[in-house]
């Protein structure tokens, strides 16, 4: 029966992301996306992606990090270069799909030389280091040549567009779905639950902590190549603690371990501080106070009874039940 | 079948003890002079205990006696300070926990120690992960082969599930369950490993009696299943009695008397350990 809930569920992910592509796809065919609107699409993608990500460590290996930043911008450098090195050699094509999985590799060999010292250490040890970690990246990018240093990396070509996005946003949302629901994924999920109970079941601890850290680093990686390559510049600014701790609100808003609410929140939380761009110096205000007030509604009690009459697969249940019900009714007379 | 409630225990070439069906096959665990000490307190000390294949073992003792200290040393929770532990013919020391369970040592927790947020299905799958698992590239791609593997470890979890009759439940979060669900989930988790021996750490405890006679039933019914060695920490008198083959009983960290259940219960140690000593009047 849960089984069946837990399909349904990962098909609706997939489908809020289908329809997005869809509706962007028709707005701008048929030219009533705004410049402006077209503009969101690939940063809106860029945060499915970290926030899916994130999930992964925070939500379903349940381990606070603060360094999605660090791995991001690991990326974006990594990615960037790599385009701007072979721009004249390659086309975009081919470019740009090479320069993805330059930028996820290596921003998952970084986690696999922080991961194996770091993911020793529990809890709120892991936080600081982590946090540590994403300054010393940007310390590092600022401070040397290649990457420009603070001025900002110039010159690469702007290969990513919405339609690449969104496809990088489905495999993600399909290759982390895919492994919370295996094998691997219970192994993770079974460590936030319980570690020793999982050590004694045979789950080899280390192994799976690092293998959830270095997926998520990958896919942060990622989404710093698509973010690399949709600006001009590329400054290590951008990927402060600052853009850590906006990645981990996504994750908390959109519940942990929900890879729907990430997408969602992902979504609404890039929208909210555009559209209130004209209220200028409000923007950051009402944008707080809402934050707030979603985390507590989110939060409370009485707000479950509302999300119920909002939750699709219920109401299609109910609608089902009923119908199947009147033809019972029928059937009987 | 092995269904033999009065046992004969005989003794094997090194002294130790085990029920007769067991002492033509070498012994499953066999510890030898085990100890640990933490800073300067030494908290088990000089610890032998020998294990037939299919026997029911008791470890029992007053509070603080070091019990589960053992049960963590056998589980390679700690490094022993000295001392081996032979699991099988194999030296399990500085192997990880992990290992230890994949070698064939499986236990049960004082505390329940479940996986709250996952179903039960789930929970026993997670004790079958490392003879059901497809490797990352298929789960992720969800290849043919990962939904034969899922298949195959959901019917082996309900088969064990079906051994306590806890089908019904296989989709219910753990941590919803009854207690004494829970109890019975954790041993059925336990036994997905496919372990040589069982620990079962304090098994009764918050049962009444009519739950404490089913449980005595169940232990002995997995022996016989699964043909497995079982110890259980347990301060159930009746159970341990009613129960066990061989009881070692420990205070202080040492072992102060082994035997039969007959034994144990005249002998003066233990009743000392237990009551304090009798004033001669």
């Amino acid at each position: 029966m849960k089984k069946k809930i837990v399909f349904k569920e990962k098909y609706i992910s997939y489908l809020i992301i289908v329809v997005m592509f869809a509706a962007a796809v028709v707005m701008i065919r048929t030219g009533t996306a705004s410049r402006k609107l077209q503009s969101w699409l690939v940063p809106i993608c860029i945060n499915i992606i970290l926030a899916v990500s994130l999930n992964l460590t925070v939500g379903f290996l349940g381990e606070l990090t603060l360094g999605h930043a660090g791995f991001m911008s690991v990326g974006a450098y990594a990615g960037c270069i790599f385009s701007q090195a072979v721009q004249n050699v390659m086309p975009a094509a081919v470019r740009f799909p090479l320069a993805i999985l330059v930028g996820g590799l290596s921003a998952a060999l970084f986690s696999v030389i922080i991961g194996v010292p770091v993911l020793r250490l529990k809890g709120d040890y892991l936080a600081i280091v982590t946090l540590a970690f994403g300054e010393i990246v940007k310390s590092i990018i600022i401070n040397l040549n290649i990457t420009g240093g603070a001025a900002g990396l110039r010159g690469t070509p702007q290969d990513s567009n919405y339609i690449w996005a969104f496809a990088l946003t489905l495999v993600t949302v399909v290759v982390i779905t895919n492994l919370t629901e295996s094998g691997q994924g219970r192994a993770i999920k079974a460590i936030r639950d319980n570690r020793i109970a999982a050590e004694a079941s045979g789950i080899d601890v280390t192994y799976y902590r690092l293998m959830a850290f270095v997926i998520a680093a990958f896919f942060a990686g990622v989404a710093g190549v698509l973010y690399g390559h949709n600006y001009s510049i590329t400054s290590a600014g951008t990927f402060d603690y600052n853009k850590s701790i906006e990645i981990l609100v996504l994750v908390v808003l959109g519940g942990l371990g929900s890879i729907r609410g990430s997408i969602i929140a992902a979504t609404l939380l890039y929208i909210l501080p555009e559209v209130l761009r004209d209220l200028q110096d409000y923007r950051m205000i009402i944008y707080s106070v809402v934050l707030i007030l979603i985390m507590i509604i989110n939060s409370s009690e009485q707000f479950s009874s509302v999300k119920e009459l909002l939750d699709i697969r219920k109401a299609f249940r109910k609608l089902f039940s009923e119908k199947q019900k009147g033809e019972a009714l029928n059937d009987q007379e | 079948m092995i269904r033999n409630n009065d046992v004969k225990m005989v003794p094997l070439p090194s002294n130790a003890i085990v029920p007769e069906r067991d002492v033509d096959k070498p012994p499953v665990l066999s510890v030898h002079q085990l100890g640990i000490d933490f800073g300067g307190l030494t908290a088990v000390d000089n610890f032998n205990f020998i294990m037939g294949r299919t026997e029911i073992g008791g470890l029992i003792g007053p509070n603080g006696a070091g019990k589960t200290t053992v049960f963590n040393l056998l589980t390679n929770v700690y490094q022993p300070t000295r001392g081996t532990i032979l699991l099988d013919g194999v030296n399990t020391s500085g192997k990880s926990v992990s290992q230890v369970s994949r070698m064939g040592i499986a236990r049960t927790f004082q505390n329940i120690r479940l996986f709250d947020r996952m179903s039960v299905i789930d929970n026993v799958k997670i004790g079958l992960h490392n003879r059901y698992d497809s490797n990352l590239l298929s789960s992720v791609l969800h290849t043919p082969g990962y939904f034969r593997h899922e298949k195959q470890a959901d019917e082996k979890a309900m088969e064990l599930l079906s051994f306590f009759d806890m089908q019904d439940y296989a989709q219910h979060d753990a941590g919803s369950l009854p207690y004494g669900a829970q109890r019975r989930i954790e041993i059925v988790r336990a036994l997905a490993t496919e372990p040589k021996v069982l620990l079962l750490d304090e098994p009764a405890a918050g049962m009444n009696p009519s739950e404490t006679e089913e449980l005595a039933e169940n232990i002995r019914r997995i022996r016989d299943t699964f043909g497995i060695a079982i110890v259980l920490i347990e301060h159930d008198m009746n159970l341990v009695m009613g129960v066990c083959e061989g009881i070692a009983v420990l205070n202080y960290g040492r072992i102060i008397a082994k035997g039969t259940p007959d034994e144990i219960k005249s002998n003066p140690d233990v009743i000392e350990a237990y009551l304090g000593k009798q004033e001669d009047r």
